[in-house]
């Protein structure tokens, strides 16, 4: 608004008179223009690139026979041990089955379970920091000091603790993954509602008399998000690997099942004589947490600074 | 100062009382019963002597309160006693201390080179003028806290060990069994302190004081390591101080990808066979090792900053 009125002083001169109407049209704060979105993209190949992976990553993992057609169980005995090549882009492994087929099926329970941590770690700790950070006094407190505790347990402990009287299994691992990450998810968001509880905007609708759940709801929490989404995505990332690790150390899906990391723990065996078992489905990995990261990157900022 | 070591101590003492409490609660009080864990832990088959577990349930007193037995695992574990472990019968704390060489020596050499290979990379980073030798060293820190550790190991064990015969693909003997391990481990800890270095080293080099110095006429290397470096330095030490955790947890996948005997390898050994009281005594390990490494980090900050003031009693706080 008041750019606009520096960009213009013709028009300032005549302001006075009728104040408001002349100024041409100004871009409405949400529109976003779609020639700036081509042109930011554009610019950042890297990024167009992170999120055609993760497009691709997402696609497999809903429609796999898009991307091959063969068994990713199912394999042919006498075909065993191929290297890479036309007919088998990630070789065979040492059933005879297609590994990039069996990387391709992966992609649904890694992503599954990567979505249940992340789904776990941004409820419980959002509504932990909501909660300390809007009630406040002793409840923050608490709440609070509880977070400082779940911090200075290594998260691949506690992640291991939990699943040690949890259990193995997918959906285990990833809730195990998940609650080793509330405490982040609980420190961003309190920092955010306090930061936001202190906003004038805030004072002024209590003092409409506004109650605090609509308080909460209507002003808090939509200006609240941006930062704790933005972790999420981050967080992401960090589940993936985290929840590879844990199936390569065998706490994940049991063995015909092709997660990613239980992929990579299976083709150790034969890491002397068929590098494509752990090379490839590692590059899987590793290029979906690298686009993740990437986006969360763009998310953090990179758009709204580049203006 | 001799009041702000006592209360951080104390503050010490209370968060590790607490992880404790954690751990006690998540393994002995969570849906699975862990009595019937640890007899079916060396069995066969699912079947389990019902009067073999009434003995076990009074053995390790779970056939009392909660809170009497909380009490009494709190007791012995302040004395160092962590109990015995259920799959070898060994006390939890000569188990973990037979283990913790091996890993104190991988994580400290990975830390190391952790520091070195990071700083080194930030400093080359924000030191050149090359426009594309700088992106591209920008460009490796991310990719380094992408890649799976697992993996990584794996690839240099292929490639290092496998293909060129340089270093032995497993085992703890000698220093040269060492070098894949620790440059493993290092790979995302060195990426994380590269990260937040570069970042602070280019907020430091656009402060007024660097142009100070500059304008005295100091080399373009001397401003860089003596006075932007040595500002720079102090984000960056607060995140070894987290890193370090995070390190002694790491050598659990890097312990077993390389089949080193150490710490990582009785945890994953113990997640595996659901012994409780060793996954007990890691998890209350690493906690001690986080608050430790913190509160030294706390203590030596004043040190390297003599605008950080620590008030008696009070929390260290900038000028």
């Amino acid at each position: 608004m008041s750019g606009s009125l520096v960009e213009d002083p013709a028009g300032t001169a005549l302001a006075p008179a009728r104040p408001a109407d002349p100024v041409p049209a100004p871009p409405p704060g949400r529109r976003v223009d779609l020639r700036r979105v081509l042109r930011f993209l554009v610019r950042r190949p890297g990024l167009l690139l992170s999120a055609g992976v993760l497009v691709l990553v997402v696609l497999a993992s809903f429609r796999p026979g898009l991307f091959t057609s063969q068994d990713p169980l199912q394999g042919v005995p006498a075909q065993n041990f191929r290297g890479p090549s036309g007919a088998h882009w990630f070789g065979t492994d040492e059933l005879g089955r297609d590994v990039f087929s069996r990387v391709v099926h992966g992609a649904q329970l890694s992503l599954k379970a990567t979505l249940i941590a992340v789904l776990v770690a941004f409820v419980v700790g959002g509504l932990l920091g909501v909660v300390a950070g809007f009630v406040g006094r002793w409840v923050d407190d608490v709440l609070m000091r509880c977070v400082d505790v779940l911090l200075s347990i290594p998260a691949l402990f506690l992640s291991l603790a939990l699943v040690t009287a949890l259990g193995y299994g997918t959906v285990k691992v990833a809730v195990a993954v998940g609650i080793a990450s509330v405490a982040s998810f609980a420190r961003v968001a309190r920092a955010e509602v306090l930061r936001v509880r202190q906003a004038l905007f805030v004072e002024a609708s209590r003092s409409c008399g506004a109650r605090w759940y609509a308080v909460l709801g209507r002003h808090v929490l939509p200006n609240a998000a941006g930062p704790v989404i933005v972790l999420a995505t981050l967080d992401f990332g960090s589940s993936i690997l985290a929840v590879s690790a844990l199936s390569f150390l065998g706490y994940g899906a049991p063995p015909p099942a092709p997660e990613w990391g239980t992929l990579i723990s299976e083709g150790r065996n034969y890491l002397a004589n068929a590098w494509w078992l752990t090379a490839l489905p590692g590059l899987a990995i590793a290029a979906t947490v690298l686009s993740t990261n990437r986006v969360a990157r763009a998310l953090d900022g990179e758009w709204s600074r580049q203006r | 100062m001799r009041g702000y070591v006592i209360k951080r101590l104390a503050q010490a003492a209370g968060v590790l009382w607490a992880a404790y409490t954690v751990a006690f609660l998540v393994l002995d009080y969570l849906p699975g019963d862990p009595v019937t864990a640890m007899a079916g832990a060396g069995m066969e088959s699912g079947q389990v002597d019902p009067r073999q577990i009434a003995a076990l349930r009074h053995e390790y007193g779970f056939d009392q309160p909660v809170l009497t037995q909380y009490t009494q695992y709190l007791g012995r574990a302040v004395r160092g006693d962590f109990g015995d472990s259920v799959a070898t019968g060994r006390p939890v704390t000569s188990t973990l201390a037979d283990a913790l060489p091996q890993t104190l020596q991988l994580t400290a050499s990975a830390l190391l080179l952790a520091v070195v290979l990071g700083g080194g990379l930030a400093v080359a980073a924000t030191y050149t003028t090359r426009r594309w030798l700088r992106q591209f060293l920008l460009s490796l820190p991310p990719l380094g806290v992408s890649v799976p550790t697992f993996w990584v190991g794996l690839l240099l064990v292929e490639s290092f060990s496998f293909r060129l015969r340089w270093f032995p693909a497993f085992g703890n003997d000698g220093p040269r069994a060492l070098v894949l391990p620790a440059l493993t481990l290092a790979v995302p800890t060195g990426a994380q302190i590269a990260q937040v270095l570069a970042k602070s080293l280019f907020t430091a080099l656009d402060q007024a004081y660097v142009e100070t110095a500059r304008a005295k006429g100091a080399g373009r290397w001397r401003v860089h390591l003596r006075h932007a470096l040595r500002n720079a330095s102090l984000p960056a030490l607060t995140v070894v101080g987290l890193l370090v955790g995070q390190l002694i947890a790491g050598s659990v996948v890097v312990e077993t990808v390389f089949s080193r005997d150490g710490l990582g390898r009785v945890t994953a050994a113990a997640v595996t066979a659901q012994d409780i009281p060793v996954v007990q005594g890691v998890v209350a390990f690493g906690a001690l090792i986080f608050v430790t490494t913190n509160l030294v980090v706390d203590l030596v900050y004043p040190l390297l900053d003599p605008r950080i003031v620590v008030a008696a009693g009070g929390r260290a706080s900038a000028v």
